[in-house]
């Protein structure tokens, strides 16, 4: 690493631990100014940690950091925006009930109609156009994006981190962050851009570092190497396989919305109208869509958690009318349901797997006469973790304690042993590793060839490309209508996904 | 004196020990805290106040150590809810009996004891209005309290350090990952809180009431939890609210004075009904409550 | 360096048992200290507070009289402290269920009848659900926070028992004593061991802790209850209904606050009057925390907390020491076991800076 100009930062055998699991260990890292330099590895390989660490929000338990050549301990964010480092989160710091410019104001010293000025100056030369006087609750993800970008930007920083930043935007909205990017780099600014998707990889950056299980595997430019080389320096191993979905014969509609609506009141969330979808057994139905879109509202509509009460359409569950039943009336018809957030919603993380099986598994014997039968729910829980490959030491441990993948084979093998009729996922792999992905998936085919009829819900197109017969788009409350995957392109699902598609709410 | 000069004349000082205790609260909630000990730190606050005002004579002085009593007690809760992570409505509660148990420790020697309340300074002009005017003969602390309630407010919304406060209560954890020190401005959001407490308190023991009675806080620090909600951690409103509150609370006194026979301990339970009722009404319009209740309130935080 | 906390990966038993035993040292420390400070003689107003109730049998028996409610309305209380209700107003649900248990031998005081104790003891039951009820709907129904509805409930109980004692309901030949007529003996609880007060309502919190535990350990219901103290949107995820957590959660509550208010008033008071209300209610939310709101535990603490009240009467005669005393040993307690508590989940480690480390 000596070679060449000092470089703009430097990591030299850099470790971090938490409690047990060693997050990252003896990293190096030299990135120079003028160069935008990936961070590749999958979930779970220590790249958020090791940007944290770099942006001073956790501090190393060994090694040292240098900012052009000079040791420096980054004790805070302050402290790393100071010397010139900026951070594009991925899951956003900003702060909703605040406007555009207040938020900059917590960070950027001046008054706030400068700041305001500064804003719509900056947006014009880097393509970020944003509203300075907007509340952030009321912009999209893309806009927050900027917001974020332009905050970190109006310190004039000389290196800037991003945090998966194209993991929450839309095809198009791809493209132009890229053009931003490289504006930057052509203003002479480092750019750490840290992703698991090599072919975003490939287009942008020079420099790779890739990163497996916390360690340093591999240093490279990404434009000299194929996507499968850097996928196994990624993972340690060749991409696996999918298998892809042979299409079968529709059976009868198991789960039919028609013009469906929903009017949220909570002001921070969204609103549904007019949706309508159909989802046959033996058929996987996927919702693309940015997150945020009514996504979580619409799984809840469908799971029952929302009451439909007095709004208008009807869902139709297993050939009955559900707009009256409750969350356990629903399940009893044979409805399973994955939802997206794992911890404290699909499982309880002080309670035991055994106990959290007792959360949805309860009509399957576990209980007589109001009693809880510990033998049964022992069997149960021991049954799904052998089944569904959960590394755990038993029964007994915490749902807490599960790492993110392991935790959402369980509540994925918890609520396949119910052997629903219908089965609604949402994020099926999100944080999860490639290979605990791939299994995820497989079996959602194989339930589908089964018989069973699957809606799932995902940020990721090319999952729902892999898996699906068919994708909806939802937009702002609206879904589009029925796309059969295999005569759509990534372009048309990302067109509705910024709205640009067909009229929606079509019914097919 | 007719009823409504009567309630006119003393809405203001009735709603104040209520008021200071409400936008110190409100402070705290707005950092992300909920303190349910308010009413033990304000019987602590009395106590303190009281002692020291009798010892040295100085309301001034009584106001002080109140307010760093206060402080110091709510200092034990935010160890506990900050530094232990505990559940903070436990934890309010705990330091809530610690408190109000000192106060009655530390004031039995005072029992019954009185002092002599502040001078009411009237408002040249105001003052001399038939009817109203009544509303502007008030003691200092009246005054000065509605001058910090109108600080609070610009802090609050017109201030960086406002805006600090309101980022940490909405999403801690993006503040701390922008760089803010969660837990110390929170700590000094709950000492704020504590020592407005302490000071509702001492207004109570020496001003409002001037004696010295175990329990005489009667539910005040209560109702100041209530009128935070009811004011949806607006300045303004919870304002508003006290001022409703102070003129409630003396319809018991003010049923004697024009000689009304209703029981006086059902006319005293007017304030606590009219709470309830007021909970009822505000919360049920979640809508609303959601665009001005503070996000993390209550929620522990580990960092 | 500094000291952190971090997540063990389960909760530590040790750590749990240790705790109230370390809160009852550090209390017992702390307060040595402030009483000495005030002036008294803390080692003997220590010794009255923790030991002379364990020293005569007539002291021990009172310890058992007092547990009897504190016990009762603990195991109640924490059914809902598990689901994440906090019903901070059983004082309040024992006034009213004094009330509503009085009203019998006050309108019927020459009264016979065999039926006339289980009466009482139901109406007290019912009186204290009812209060509590007035919560449940509000919160249900209007979203209104059961902290502040349960304790404004409480004041008003208060002023209702007042206005009973001083007007309708004050014994004519009371010489103006604010206190009910003194119950026959058919509205009066049998005593349990004779030369002491303890009587059968001891039996029943025993019954009641059982009832608890089952509930808690092996019941369904139970589980439904903890999933929603917990993880509140786990709960709506497996379709348990929030509702009715929140109802059970207060009417247990209000039925063990107004069964304890009954056996009050039909037990060692043998009418009603103001010392009905002596904080009972509120002692117990700190013996349902203490004994981590476990029914086993809480049977253990609710025996502490009675020993305090037992030797604060002591120490109010041997060591000058005011009955506040005792309000703020039961502060201390809550305080030190919350943090206590944190050990069960996290340990304590010293960070090196970085620097320091090479």
């Amino acid at each position: 690493m000596s070679q060449g100009p000092t470089p703009l930062l430097s990591l030299s055998g850099v470790s971090k631990r938490y409690g047990g699991v060693v997050a990252n260990s003896g990293i190096d890292l030299a990135v120079t100014a003028g160069s935008i330099h990936a961070i590749l590895g999958e979930n779970g390989a220590g790249k958020s940690t090791l940007m944290k660490l770099i942006y001073g929000v956790e501090t190393p338990d060994d090694g040292v950091i240098a900012w052009k050549g000079q040791p420096v301990r980054l004790s805070s964010p302050a402290a790393a925006r100071r010397l010139g480092i900026g951070m594009v989160f991925q899951h956003f710091s900003l702060f909703e009930t605040l406007t555009v410019v207040q938020n900059m104001a917590l960070v950027v010293p001046g008054a706030q109609a400068a700041l305001a000025a500064r804003i719509r100056a900056l947006g014009d030369e880097f393509g970020l156009s944003v509203d300075p006087a907007a509340l952030v609750h009321s912009l999209s993800v893309g806009e927050r994006q900027r917001v974020e970008i332009i905050r970190c930007l109006l310190l004039d920083p000389e290196l800037l981190i991003l945090d998966e930043p194209t993991s929450v935007l839309p095809p198009q909205s791809v493209v132009k962050l890229f053009e931003t990017l490289r504006r930057l780099q052509v203003k002479g600014m480092a750019i750490l851009f840290i992703s698991h998707k090599l072919e975003e990889i490939k287009e942008l950056c020079d420099t790779a570092t890739i990163l497996r299980l916390g360690r340093v595997t591999g240093r490279l430019d990404p434009r000299n190497h194929s996507a499968k080389e850097l996928a196994t320096l990624m993972i340690g191993r060749e991409m696996p396989a999918v298998v892809r979905a042979a299409p079968l014969g529709l059976g009868e509609v198991r789960l039919e919305l028609a013009g469906v609506g929903y009017a949220n009141d909570d002001p921070f969330g969204v609103s549904l109208s007019d949706v309508s979808l159909a989802v046959h057994s033996g058929e996987i139905v996927g919702i693309a869509g940015i997150s945020g879109n009514g996504q979580q509202e619409l799984a809840a509509l469908i799971s029952g958690e929302i009451a439909q009460g007095a709004a208008p359409g009807a869902i139709r569950l297993l050939g009955q009318a559900v707009g009256d039943m409750g969350v356990a009336a629903r399940r009893r018809l044979g409805f399973a349901f994955v939802p997206e957030e794992r911890l404290g919603r699909g499982a309880v993380p002080e309670m035991s797997l055994a106990d959290n099986v007792l959360l949805t598994a309860h009509g399957r014997g576990l209980v007589h006469r109001g009693f809880i039968s510990r033998q049964a729910e022992r069997a149960f829980t021991a049954d799904c973790i052998a089944r569904f490959d959960v590394r755990t030491p038993g029964p007994e441990t915490e749902a807490g304690a599960l790492s993110g993948g392991n935790l959402q084979k369980f509540i994925m093998g918890r609520e396949v042993m119910l052997e629903p009729a219908m089965l609604l996922v949402s994020q099926p792999t999100w944080g999860v590793d490639i290979g605990a992905a791939t299994d995820i998936r497989q079996r959602l085919v194989a339930m589908r060839n089964q018989g069973v009829a699957i809606l799932v819900i995902s940020e990721e197109i090319d999952e729902l490309f892999q898996i699906c017969d068919t994708l909806h788009v939802l937009y702002k409350g609206r879904l589009s209508a029925a796309l059969p995957t295999a005569s759509i392109t990534v372009n048309e699902v990302g067109a509705h996904m910024i709205g640009a598609g067909q009229p929606a709410g079509a019914v097919p | 004196m007719n009823a409504v000069e009567f309630i006119l004349a003393g809405m203001l000082a009735a709603a104040t020990p209520m008021l200071l205790a409400a936008l110190g609260e409100m402070v705290t909630e707005r950092s992300g805290v909920l303190n349910l000990g308010i009413e033990g730190m304000m019987a602590l606050g009395a106590a303190l106040g009281f002692m020291v005002t009798y010892s040295s004579g100085s309301h001034a002085l009584g106001f002080v150590v109140a307010a760093a009593g206060g402080a110091a007690i709510s200092m034990v809760f935010a160890a506990l809810a900050l530094g232990f992570v505990a559940n903070q409505v436990v934890a309010g509660l705990a330091v809530g009996v610690l408190a109000s148990g000192l106060s009655s420790l530390l004031g039995k020697p005072f029992e019954s004891q009185t002092l002599i309340a502040l001078p009411k300074l009237a408002l040249p002009g105001l003052a001399e209005i038939p009817v109203v005017g009544v509303l502007f003969q008030q003691d200092i602390v009246v005054w000065l309290t509605l001058l910090l309630a109108l600080a609070i407010w610009g802090v609050l919304n017109h201030s960086r350090l406002g805006l600090i406060v309101r980022a940490v209560g909405e999403n801690p954890h993006a503040a701390r990952a922008v760089g803010f020190s969660v837990i110390t401005i929170r700590c000094a959001a709950i000492a704020f809180g504590g020592a407005m407490a302490g000071i509702a308190g001492a207004y109570a023991s020496t001003v409002y009431t001037p004696l010295w009675a175990d329990g005489m806080i009667a539910g005040r620090g209560w109702i100041a939890l209530a009128l935070v909600v009811f004011g949806t951690w607006q300045t303004g409103r919870v304002v508003f609210g006290a001022f409703l509150f102070g003129a409630l609370s003396l319809a018991d006194l003010t049923a004697q004075a024009v000689g009304a026979s209703v029981p006086s301990q059902l006319l005293a339970c007017i304030p606590y009904g009219v709470t309830i009722l007021m909970l009822a009404v505000i919360s049920s319009n979640r809508k609303r409550l959601r665009l001005n209740s503070i996000a993390s309130l209550g929620q522990p935080f580990e960092g | 360096m500094r000291l952190t906390l971090v997540r063990r990966e389960r909760a530590s038993r040790l750590a749990m048992f240790a705790a109230p035993v370390v809160a009852l040292v550090l209390s017992a420390l702390a307060s040595l200290i402030l009483f000495a400070a005030l002036g008294k003689p803390a080692e003997q107003a220590l010794y009255s507070l923790l030991l002379e109730p364990f020293l005569s049998w007539y002291n021990f028996s009172e310890v058992l009289l007092k547990a009897a409610p504190l016990m009762l309305i603990a195991q109640g209380l924490a059914v809902g402290f598990r689901a994440n209700v906090f019903n901070i107003g059983a004082e309040g649900q024992l006034i009213i269920g004094a009330i509503a248990a009085t009203a019998l031998p006050v309108w019927y005081p020459a009264g016979t009848s065999v039926w006339m104790l289980p009466a009482m003891i139901a109406m007290g039951a019912l009186g204290g659900m009812a209060w509590a009820g007035v919560a449940a709907l509000l919160k249900t129904r209007f979203n209104a926070n059961e902290i502040l509805v349960t304790l404004m409930l409480t004041l008003i109980a208060t002023q209702v028992l007042n206005y009973l004692l001083l007007g309708p309901w004050k014994d004519p030949h009371g010489f103006n004593f604010p206190q009910t007529v003194p119950f026959p003996a058919a509205a009066m609880l049998p005593v349990l061991l004779p030369g002491t007060r303890v009587n059968i309502s001891l039996i029943g919190a025993l019954i009641a802790s059982v009832l608890a535990y089952v509930m808690m350990r092996h019941r369904f219901s139970g589980f439904q209850l903890l999933v929603s103290g917990l993880a509140p949107r786990a709960a709506s995820y497996a379709g348990f209904s929030e509702r009715r957590g929140i109802w059970v959660s207060l009417l247990v509550g209000g039925m063990a606050a107004g069964l304890a208010g009954a056996c009050e008033v039909a037990g060692p008071l043998g009418q009603l009057q103001r010392s009905v209300t002596t904080g009972y209610g509120y002692a117990a939310i700190i013996v349902a925390y203490l004994g981590g709101l476990n029914p086993l535990g809480i049977v253990a603490s609710a025996l502490l907390m009675s020993v305090l009240y037992i030797g604060g009467d002591n120490a109010m005669v041997s060591a000058d020491l005011p009955v506040a005393g005792v309000a703020v040993f039961q502060g201390l307690l809550l305080v030190f076991y919350l943090a206590s508590l944190t050990f069960i989940r996290n340990r304590v480690v010293l960070i090196r800076r970085p620097g320091a480390a090479r």
